[in-house]
Order: C-alpha cells, then structure tokens, then sequence
C-alpha cells in the first residue's frame, strides 16, 4: 500500500472516473473524501465500497463552483483527518451544443464547474498544504481540452483552461512541496459518455490507436501514480490517457 | 498580551521563516523590501501567526501587511 495515512479528496467521487479514482486511492490506504453534487446515494455507495477495502470514506455533498461551500467542505476534512495530502478535482458536467446555438446559460455552467471548481478547491486545499509543506493535486483534465472537439466550445475552453491552470498552479506552488499535474483521458466509459448518440461514439472509437474505449480504471490508475511519491519528480504535466488519440 | 511578547513570538516566527538575521526583524522593517520576502512567503507568514496566535486573518487584511509592525499592531489590536 503505497498511500497509507494520506488523506485525499475526490470531487465527483460518486460516479464514473471520480469514484474509481475514490477507490482506487482507499486500495492503497488512503482515506477519501467522497465529494458529490446531488447523488447522495451513490456517494453512499462509493463510501461503503471504500470501508470494505479497509480504509476511512466521508461522503461530502458540496457544488465544487461554491467558494463558501467548498471551503466550508476543506476545513470539515482537515478538521476530520487532520490534514489533506492529495486532491483530485475532477467534477466535471457537459452541456453540448453547437457553438452558434450555445445558450450561455450552458457556457456558464460547464465553465463553473470544469473550470472554476478546480480553482476554488484548489484554493482552499492550498491552505493545509502550504502547512504541511507537501501536497499533490491531480487536475481531470480532458483529450478534448488539447484537440477541441465540435459541439464542446464550452467544454474544451473549460478543459484548455484546466491544463493552463495546472501549469500557473504548479510553478507557483513548486517551491513549497506541492505538484500539480493532469491527466487527460480520452474515450471513458462513464454516464458522460453514455448519453452521445451511437454513431458519435462509433466515430470516437474508430480514432482511438489502441482501439478500444477506456475504463475509469485506466484513468484510476494513472491518478494513483501521480498521488504517489513514485511521482515526486512531475509537476505541471499532463498526462494522456486516451488510448493514443492525441500523441505530444 | 505584552507587547514584548508578541514581538519576541513574531520575531522567531519571521526569522524562522524568512531565514533571516534576529536583528534585522525591527518593526519598520518591510517583508518584501528589507527582508527579502515574495508574496507567497507572506501568505505562509500569515498562516503561521494566525496558528501561533489563534487568530484568522482575512485576506483583505492580509493584503494590508507590510511591516512587522503591521503585524505586531494587528495582533494587538486582534488579541483579547
Ligand atoms: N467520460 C469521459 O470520456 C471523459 C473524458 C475526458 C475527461 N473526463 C472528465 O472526467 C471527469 C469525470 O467524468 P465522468 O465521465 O466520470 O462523469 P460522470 O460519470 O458524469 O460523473 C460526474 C461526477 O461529477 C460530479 N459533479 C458534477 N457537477 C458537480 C458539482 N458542481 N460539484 C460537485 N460534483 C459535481 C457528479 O456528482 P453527482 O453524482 O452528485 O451528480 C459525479 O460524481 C470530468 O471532469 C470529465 O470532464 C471524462
């Protein structure tokens, strides 16, 4: 167990990517908040999924675009677990449309949770990190943020917007022990993904090297690496986990 | 709270921080000008007095410290 007596917090932990990333983390010991925005229940389960393996959950309801909220859900952790070594922002919401029929309504809302979301959690857990002069911040970032993709504007501004907050965060934080990197999945088998159309999906596959959709466990498994010190040297990266799709 | 006291705490606070000499921490000196702190190394200040002393600083008045006597004064005038 490579993450023993950590304490992390996952956002959107209820669901998808989130809750195996949740799970995956508790596996290597660490205790996990399981932030979530209205799934009470699945949060439950998430929870109840991480005390079978062993280790300390805290399902924790909280709009990560809330700055009193968010902070309010930070200090209940550290108050909680007593300190706050790992955190990954990766709520996420998409509301796709063709930019010229974009209602901003739809702008607002995914750049306030994909975007905004990650700058107040990472705001907030700065705090206990900067006290403990270590921390690891793992940012979902998103294929889509580096290729753009057609009827996401919004998603991929938010998403870009995510890896240039990770490098600003990253360089800032460096000199006070605290990494900041992304990951960038690709093609994942989520709810997300569920709702596009069956010719899209058919699309998106055909462009993926590897061949295949990728699991949330794929995506879990790179998050653990970044969370742990098998990591310690990375700050400011972004990792693709896209079965190939877009190669740097 | 002694003047002497919060001064003695702020000063070791500061030098332990700032890796600066005990002499040079005098009241009118300026974080940034006479002992080469950045503003990150202010924020981290903050935090550490507002742990030693119990306090919560908000940001705003975080903003309006410049001196060790800023901080002595606010502490002062913070502290029951
Ligand atoms: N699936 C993919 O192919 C893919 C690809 C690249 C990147 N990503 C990114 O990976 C992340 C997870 O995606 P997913 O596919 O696992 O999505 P998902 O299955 O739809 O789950 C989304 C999670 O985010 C939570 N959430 C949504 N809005 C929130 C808010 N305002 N505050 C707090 N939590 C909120 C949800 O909580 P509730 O359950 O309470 O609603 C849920 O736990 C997202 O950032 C997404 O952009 C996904």
């Amino acid at each position: 167990m490579i993450l023993k007596e950590k304490v992390a917090l996952v956002t959107g932990a209820s669901r998808g990517i989130g809750k195996a990333i949740a799970l995956e983390l508790a596996r290597e010991g660490a205790s996990v908040i399981v932030n979530y925005s209205g799934n009470k229940s699945r949060a439950e389960e998430t929870a109840s999924a991480i005390e079978a393996l062993g280790a300390e959950a805290l399902p924790y309801q909280c709009d990560v675009s809330n700055e009193a909220d968010v902070q309010e859900m930070v200090k209940t952790a550290v108050k909680k677990f007593g300190h706050l070594d790992i955190v990954v922002n990766n709520a996420g919401i998409t509301r796709d449309g063709l930019l010229m029929r974009m209602k901003e309504a739809d702008w607002d809302a995914v750049l306030n949770t994909n975007l905004k979301g990650v700058f107040l959690v990472t705001k907030a857990a700065l705090r206990p990190m900067i006290r403990q002069k270590q921390g690891k911040i793992i940012n979902i970032a998103s294929v889509v943020g580096i290729l753009g993709n057609a009827s996401q504007a919004n998603y991929a501004a938010a998403k870009a917007g995510v890896i240039g907050l990770t490098k600003a965060s990253a360089r800032e934080m460096a000199s006070k022990g605290i990494t900041v990197n992304a990951v960038a999945p690709g093609f994942i088998v989520t709810d997300m993904t569920d709702e596009l159309p069956e010719e899209v999906k058919e699309k998106m596959q055909n462009d993926i090297p590897l061949g295949r959709p990728g699991t949330p466990e794929d995506v879990a498994k790179v998050v653990r690496f970044l969370a742990s010190e098998d990591s310690g040297y990375m700050t400011g990266q972004i990792l693709n986990v896209d079965g190939g799709m877009a190669m740097q | 709270m002694a003047e002497d006291d919060v001064l003695e705490r702020v000063k070791k606070i500061v030098v332990d921080r700032l890796g600066v000499d005990e002499a040079d921490v005098k009241p009118e000196a300026s974080f940034k000008e006479d002992l080469d702190a950045d503003s990150l190394d202010i924020v981290e200040l903050v935090m550490e007095l507002e742990d030693e002393f119990n306090l919560e600083i908000s940001d705003e008045d975080a903003e309006k410290i410049q001196t060790v006597g800023d901080v002595i004064t606010y502490i002062q005038s913070h502290k029951s």
